[in-house]
C-alpha cells in the first residue's frame, strides 16, 4: 500500500474509534435518560475527556498529513471531510454529555405519560439510527446511504417542532411538573442537534466520494 | 472550458517520431496572458506538445505534425511563417539555466544583436527593462559586464528569462523551468511568473504538481500522447473528471 494510504487509513481508523466512543455515549444516554440512572449519567460526562482527546489527537494528525503529504483531488476532499466530521463528532460528545447532565439532576424517570406524549424516545431511537448508519456509509465509502440518512433527519425535526405546543399542554395539566417538562423540552432540543450533525457529518461523506457540495441546499432554492 | 480569447491552439494535432505516434489529436485552446501548465508522466508528450508552439521539433529526423497549431488564429505550420519571426514571438526557457559564455550585458541583449539593432541606448533600455522584468536588475546592476557563468543557477535561469523577454515575445514556453534549483529560487521564478502573466501568455511543463497548482489557471494533463483532461487549475487539483488524472496527480499513477 503506497505511503499516503497508510497515513489515510490510520486517520480513517482513529476516527472510527471516536465514533464508537461517541455511540457509546449516546446510547448510554438514553438509558441514562429513560431511568433517571445518575451513576450512568457520570460515567458519560467522565468519557468527555477522552472525546477531547481524540478530537485533538485527529486535528493534529490532519495538519500534520496536510503539511507532509499536500494532498490534492480524493485525498484532499477526505482529509477535509474528516476533519469535519471530527468536530461534529465532537460536538454529539458534548451533546451527549449535555443530556446525561439533565439526567443527573432528575430525581425519578419521567412521567411515561410526557414521554409518549412528546415521542422522544422515538425520536432518540431515530438519532441513534442515523449515527450509526453514518458510521457504516463512512466506513464503506456509500454516498448513497449517506443521502437516505439526510432524508431521515426530517422525522426528527417534526417530532421537535410540535415538542413546545405538547410539553406547554402537559404542563398545564401538570404544574407540579415543570423542571421535569423543562428538561424533557431540553432534551429534545439537543437531539434535534444531533440529527443535524449527523446530516453534516454524511454530507461530508457525499463531499469527499462524488466531489459534490449538498449542504445548504434547501436554502437555496428557497431563495430562488 | 470557457476561454475568454484564445492565443494558442491546436486543432486535430498528431505528431509523430518516424514510426512512434507521440501526440494524438490534440484540440486544446490557450487563454491569452494566463499561465497553462502541462502535466503527465515523462513520456507522454507534454514537452514534444510545448515544442510544437515555436517549432523546435523541426530539425529532429523523422518528425513530423498534422493538423494545425495556431498562433493569434494563424497557422504557424504554413509555407510562408519564418521560423526566426516566429520565435520572436514566441520565446522559450529550458530546463537546465542555458546562459551564452559572455557577460551578463550581453546575454540579455543576444536577441537584438543578431536582429542587426545597434544602437546602444536602445540595447542598454531593453537590458535593463528586462532584468527588471526577470526580477533580477537589483542583484546584477553592478556586474553587468560579469560573466553571467559565474551567478547562480537560480540567477541563470532568470537570466535566461530576462534574455527571452528581451526580444518582446508574448508567448513565454518553459520546459520544467525550476526543477534544477533550489526552494528558494524556485518560489522566485514562481513569482516572477506570476507577474509575467498580466503580460505574457505562458506555457509551463512541470512535473511538480503543486507548483502546477501555485503558478498555472489551467491545467492539461497528458497521458500516452493523449489529451485526458483540461480544465480550470483549481477544478483539476480538487476535482477532477479523470481516474487516470486522478490516479497521476494522487502519486497513484501505474
Amino acid at each position: 500500500m503506497p505511503h499516503i494510504d497508510v497515513e489515510l487509513e490510520r486517520l480513517r481508523e482513529k476516527l472510527l474509534e471516536m465514533w464508537d466512543l461517541v455511540e457509546h455515549q449516546l446510547t448510554s444516554g438514553r438509558e441514562a435518560v429513560m431511568n433517571a440512572d445518575h451513576e450512568l449519567s457520570q460515567r458519560i460526562i467522565k468519557l468527555e475527556r477522552k472525546v477531547n482527546s481524540f478530537d485533538l489527537k485527529i486535528d493534529r494528525m490532519c495538519e500534520n498529513f496536510f503539511a507532509l503529504f499536500t494532498p490534492v483531488a480524493v485525498d484532499l476532499r477526505t482529509v477535509l471531510a474528516i476533519l469535519k466530521i471530527n468536530t461534529n463528532l465532537e460536538r454529539i460528545g458534548d451533546t451527549a454529555e449535555g443530556m446525561a447532565r439533565f439526567a443527573c439532576k432528575l430525581e425519578r424517570p419521567f412521567d411515561p405519560e410526557l414521554v409518549e406524549l412528546t415521542n422522544v424516545m422515538v425520536m432518540y431511537d431515530e438519532a441513534l439510527v442515523m449515527f450509526n448508519e453514518c458510521r457504516i456509509a463512512f466506513k464503506s465509502e456509500d454516498p448513497k446511504l449517506a443521502k437516505q440518512i439526510i432524508k431521515r433527519d426530517k422525522a426528527l425535526n417534526k417530532i421537535y417542532r410540535k415538542s413546545d405546543v405538547v410539553i406547554a399542554k402537559y404542563l398545564q395539566n401538570n404544574p407540579d411538573r415543570i423542571p421535569e417538562g423543562l428538561a424533557l423540552l431540553s432534551i429534545i432540543k439537543k437531539l434535534e442537534r444531533v440529527g443535524d450533525q449527523v446530516t453534516n457529518m454524511a454530507e461530508e461523506i457525499i463531499f469527499y466520494r462524488e466531489a459534490k457540495v449538498v449542504k445548504h441546499r434547501k436554502k437555496k432554492k428557497k431563495k430562488e | 472550458m470557457n476561454i475568454k480569447h484564445s492565443k494558442l491552439e491546436a486543432i486535430n494535432l498528431d505528431a509523430y517520431y518516424g514510426d512512434f505516434h507521440a501526440l494524438k489529436n490534440i484540440n486544446i485552446a490557450m487563454e491569452e496572458k494566463a499561465v497553462t501548465a502541462f502535466i503527465g508522466p515523462s513520456g507522454c508528450g507534454k514537452s514534444t506538445f510545448l515544442r510544437t508552439f515555436n517549432r523546435m521539433n523541426d530539425y529532429i529526423d523523422g518528425f513530423r505534425i498534422e493538423g494545425q497549431i495556431l498562433l493569434d488564429g494563424r497557422d504557424i505550420y504554413t509555407n510562408d511563417v519564418r521560423v526566426d519571426e516566429l520565435r520572436k514571438e514566441v520565446g522559450m526557457v529550458f530546463q537546465k539555466p542555458n546562459p551564452f559564455p559572455k557577460t551578463i550585458y550581453e546575454n540579455v541583449v543576444y536577441g537584438l544583436r543578431i536582429q542587426g539593432i545597434k544602437d546602444k541606448k536602445i540595447l542598454q533600455e531593453t537590458c535593463e527593462k528586462s532584468l527588471q522584468q526577470a526580477a533580477l536588475w537589483n542583484e546584477v546592476k553592478d556586474k553587468l559586464d560579469k560573466s553571467a557563468l559565474a551567478l547562480s543557477g537560480g540567477q541563470q535561469q532568470r537570466l535566461c528569462i530576462a534574455r527571452a523577454l528581451a526580444i518582446q515575445p508574448s508567448v513565454i514556453l518553459m520546459d520544467e523551468p525550476a526543477s534544477a534549483l533550489d526552494p528558494i529560487s524556485t518560489a522566485k521564478i514562481e513569482d516572477l511568473i506570476y507577474e509575467l502573466k498580466k503580460d505574457y501568455t505562458i506555457v509551463i511543463v512541470t512535473h511538480n504538481m503543486q507548483q502546477a497548482g501555485r503558478v498555472s489557471d489551467h491545467t492539461a494533463f497528458f497521458y500516452m500522447g493523449e489529451l485526458v483532461e483540461y480544465a480550470k487549475t483549481k477544478t483539476m487539483f480538487t476535482s477532477p473528471k479523470d481516474t487516470r488524472t486522478q490516479n497521476y496527480i494522487t502519486g497513484r499513477f501505474g
